[in-house]
């Protein structure tokens, strides 16, 4: 029997770079989109109207804990947002995916997006609880921090005139900057925060309602959505600007052809 | 209700920020779909064989 030593070789390499094919991307986001985005709008209205009107109010916060219908799902998809971002920077130094780059530039400021709700909707939470608007607090600090980091990644990429240098300078800042994440996950645990630890752990059960927990799956689930939605929305978007501009470029050279003539 | 004005901010801005969003990705991506169907070879020659 004969075999072919490339062929091992070859399926992981056409997988990886199965969707890099743009029209093949757009066909293909083109397809989901509707699905996410009904799926985000659906999900996301049962989460807050049952977090808003339904469920009940916690004995010690009151009603300000309805708050958290909106703020945990952004904390979660901004810290899921970067890891997407630090993912995309993977493929893109490693194996040069042509999507990669686009990709880590569409996500950047939705990213920045749900950081900066994630702060803003913590500090209309803190200041009835615990007084004050912002604390400078283990936890906060680090959500700061990747706050930060979402913006200096989106100026990065932006900051050069070749873009492909942009791309990479931004890649390794995503890179450098994941070691925020796991300080963000278990700042609760390693420091004394004002903030309060965790209540939903993947191996614990929930320090939570049941009453509670649902409306906040809901929510989490319908925002992650909608997240996943803007993203693909953006990236489709700018696959077809990039188009765009090379075909513009292509008829700008073949007009300088046509007038200049022959050598 | 208690804490409303808190309340209600915090539903805003999660409805308006992604909401925001959203609508922009969505204008976005009409706007390169349109430039993108007047101006590519591929795309006018498609539509025209649909017409015929």
């Amino acid at each position: 029997m004969i075999v072919d030593a490339t062929a091992s070789l070859a399926p992981p390499r056409r997988n990886l770079h199965r969707f890099a094919n743009p029209g093949r991307f757009l066909r293909l986001a083109g397809a989901v989109l509707p699905w996410l985005t009904a799926g985000a709008l659906i999900l996301t209205a049962i989460g807050l109207v049952w977090g808003l009107f339904f469920s009940p109010a916690d004995w010690q916060q009151g009603d300000a804990v309805r708050i958290m219908y909106v703020h945990v799902p952004a904390a979660w998809l901004a810290s899921a947002g970067y890891a997407a971002l630090a993912a995309c920077s993977v493929a893109s130094l490693v194996w040069r995916h042509p999507l990669a780059d686009l990709a880590a530039q569409e996500i950047g400021p939705v990213g920045a997006a749900f950081a900066a709700l994630c702060l803003i909707t913590g500090s209309l939470w803190g200041k009835p609880m615990w007084g004050a608007w912002w604390v400078w607090d283990a936890r906060l600090t680090s959500v700061l921090v990747l706050f930060f980091l979402y913006l200096g990644h989106i100026t990065l990429i932006r900051a050069f005139d070749n873009p492909e240098r942009g791309y990479r300078a931004g890649a390794i800042l995503a890179l450098i900057g994941v070691v925020d994440l796991p300080i963000i996950k278990f700042s609760v645990d390693w420091w004394n925060t004002l903030h309060q630890g965790n209540t939903i752990s993947l191996t614990g059960a929930p320090h939570m309602y049941i009453s509670m927990l649902w409306p906040l799956l809901f929510s989490t689930l319908g925002f992650t959505l909608a997240f996943a939605a803007i993203v693909t929305a953006r990236l489709r978007a700018a696959v077809m600007e990039r188009r765009i501009r090379a075909l513009l470029m292509a008829r700008a050279q073949h007009a300088g052809a046509e007038e200049w003539g022959p050598a | 209700m208690t804490f409303l004005p808190y309340v209600a901010a915090s539903y805003a801005l999660g409805v308006i920020v992604p909401g925001g969003f959203a609508l922009a990705a969505w204008r976005r991506m009409r706007a390169a779909t349109r430039k993108l169907a007047a101006i590519d070879p591929r795309r006018a020659r498609r539509a025209s064989e649909k017409t015929s």
